[in-house]
């Protein structure tokens, strides 16, 4: 459907509301075929830069720019997926998997469909409804969409935030593989899946964003890591740091 | 099937406690008829209730027909154009502030005494609880939906189609409901009004002959119809979008 090359995005600038300012300065390199994660306190407007990056409309104005280095527009090449999965509760898994072709008007392979629900395992749910699936099903019909989606650039918002452990175990490494190669900014209040999936992390704080160290490919990081746990420690210092 | 029975019971038991009220105060049968006398007149008079019935009927289904239409259509334009929702909405509130009851000699005036203008009062009166529901349902489809579509570059016209259509069905049902039960009481005002014909201007002309039973009759077939019109509509709705109304 589109290009496959992924492009980096580059975010600079400050960012206010009417009343206050929300990202002093911000400077995020966004970076082609990794993962790149924004970290910070709950609340602190982590979604709000993921809508500035899709073009979606914010409570918001950003005083700089957002760029890809291929300079084409990047709000038509991105794909979103939440905490909450979005799934339009009419329609069926597989329904709900091909929302986009359907909203553009556009033909698409039956096969590729079928391929990618197979590939999120759920073959055996695909005429269902979501109000019959599990959460983790929920989500993984929210991940097929994506992939379906098949945009370079990725913005996850916290989509394993409502998941049981196990579950989100299984959902963490199925995302991983199955988004390789995309542009991935990944937005989460947890610095232990900051830690494991990322080859880049920012700290939001509200006069200065920060990147931070992260560990060396290749990722993901397995759950009991060392290194996962050291860094997390030291990130949710950080964290906690930049909330006072 | 509880729900039957106890429906069953309220009824039997307020026929059976009207018997006795009438048995023990012993009112003239113009002012109270018993239960037993109005069944008497209603089997005395099937045939002539059944035509006026129907003509009742009749009215009542082309007007739900035309008025749920001309509803959903305004709906959709208040959503489609803002401009549209600028004048019309107002104006269609300025208009609700009208009873129905006082337009309806005018209306007869106009049409006639004909079937028209009882029509026309059953769309009067339903339109608006239609354009109402549908277009609440319309305008509040979550934004989060609004927002994944717009990530998905949809064209407004399928996300209309596709996102806020089939959202708002279930209020555009509470809507129709509401109009299943509105519209009969449009229909007999306007036959009340003037008319030759309907269960509206059977209760008219039993009223003006004392034939309080036959009134009382007429009444109850009203009310039967109504309900098994209201019935009929749930029903038909819950079966052909049973998949907008659950979850």
């Amino acid at each position: 459907m589109m290009s496959s090359t992924s492009p980096s995005i580059e975010l600079i600038g400050s960012v206010r509301s009417e009343s206050e300012v929300l990202f002093g300065d911000i400077r995020l390199a966004v970076r082609a075929n990794q993962w790149t994660c924004l970290l910070g306190a709950s609340g602190i407007g982590k979604s709000t830069i993921l809508r500035l990056i899709a073009g979606l409309p914010t409570h918001v104005k950003l005083d700089g720019s957002i760029k890809s280095n291929d300079h084409l527009p990047i709000s038509n090449r991105v794909s979103y997926m939440a905490q909450n999965d979005l799934l339009i509760p009419w329609a069926t898994v597989s329904a709900n998997v091909s929302l986009g072709n359907k909203l553009r008007g556009e033909k698409f392979s039956p096969e590729k469909k079928l391929k990618i629900i197979e590939k999120v395992g759920l073959m055996d749910h695909k005429k269902k409804y979501p109000f019959q699936l599990s959460g983790g099903q929920r989500q993984r019909a929210a991940l097929a969409r994506t992939l379906m989606e098949n945009t370079p650039i990725v913005l996850l918002d916290e989509p394993f935030g409502s998941l049981d452990s196990n579950t989100r175990e299984e959902m963490i490494d199925l995302t991983f593989e199955s988004l390789k190669g995309k542009t991935v900014l990944f937005v989460t209040h947890d610095p232990h899946e900051a830690a494991r999936l990322c080859e880049s992390i920012y700290i939001l704080g509200r006069q200065k964003t920060t990147s931070n160290r992260s560990l060396k490919p290749p990722f993901p990081k397995t759950y009991s890591d060392k290194l996962v746990f050291d860094l997390q420690y030291s990130l949710l210092e950080k964290i906690k740091s930049n909330r006072s | 099937m509880k729900a039957i029975i106890y429906i069953v019971c309220t009824f039997l038991s307020i026929f059976f406690f009207w018997e006795l009220a009438v048995r023990l105060a012993n009112p003239p049968p113009y002012i109270l008829p018993t239960p037993y006398s109005v069944l008497v007149a209603f089997k005395e008079n099937s045939l002539l209730i059944y035509e006026h019935s129907i003509v009742t009927i009749v009215e009542v289904l082309i007007g739900l027909t035309i008025g749920i239409i001309l509803g959903m259509i305004t709906a959709l334009t208040l959503e489609i154009f803002v401009t549209a929702r600028l004048i019309l909405r107002p104006l269609l509130i300025f208009s609700q502030s009208i009873p129905v009851f006082a337009i309806a000699p005018l209306l007869t005036l106009w049409l006639g005494y004909g079937i028209l203008s009882k029509v026309v009062m059953a769309i009067l009166i339903i339109y608006f609880p239609v354009t109402s529901a549908f277009h609440d349902g319309l305008s509040q489809t979550p934004k989060r939906y609004l927002d994944l579509a717009k990530t998905m570059r949809g064209t407004n016209r399928r996300n209309l189609l596709y996102l806020k259509i089939p959202h708002s069905i279930p209020s555009l049902c509470s809507g129709i409901k509401l109009a299943s039960v509105y519209a009969p009481i449009g229909a007999v005002i306007g036959e009340w009004v003037g008319s030759s014909q309907g269960l509206g201007y059977l209760m008219i002309l039993a009223n003006g002959r004392v034939k309080t039973d036959l009134m009382f009759a007429s009444l109850f077939t009203l009310g039967i119809l109504s309900i098994t019109l209201f019935g009929l509509i749930s029903y038909l709705l819950q079966i052909s979008l049973s998949k907008y109304l659950k979850g």
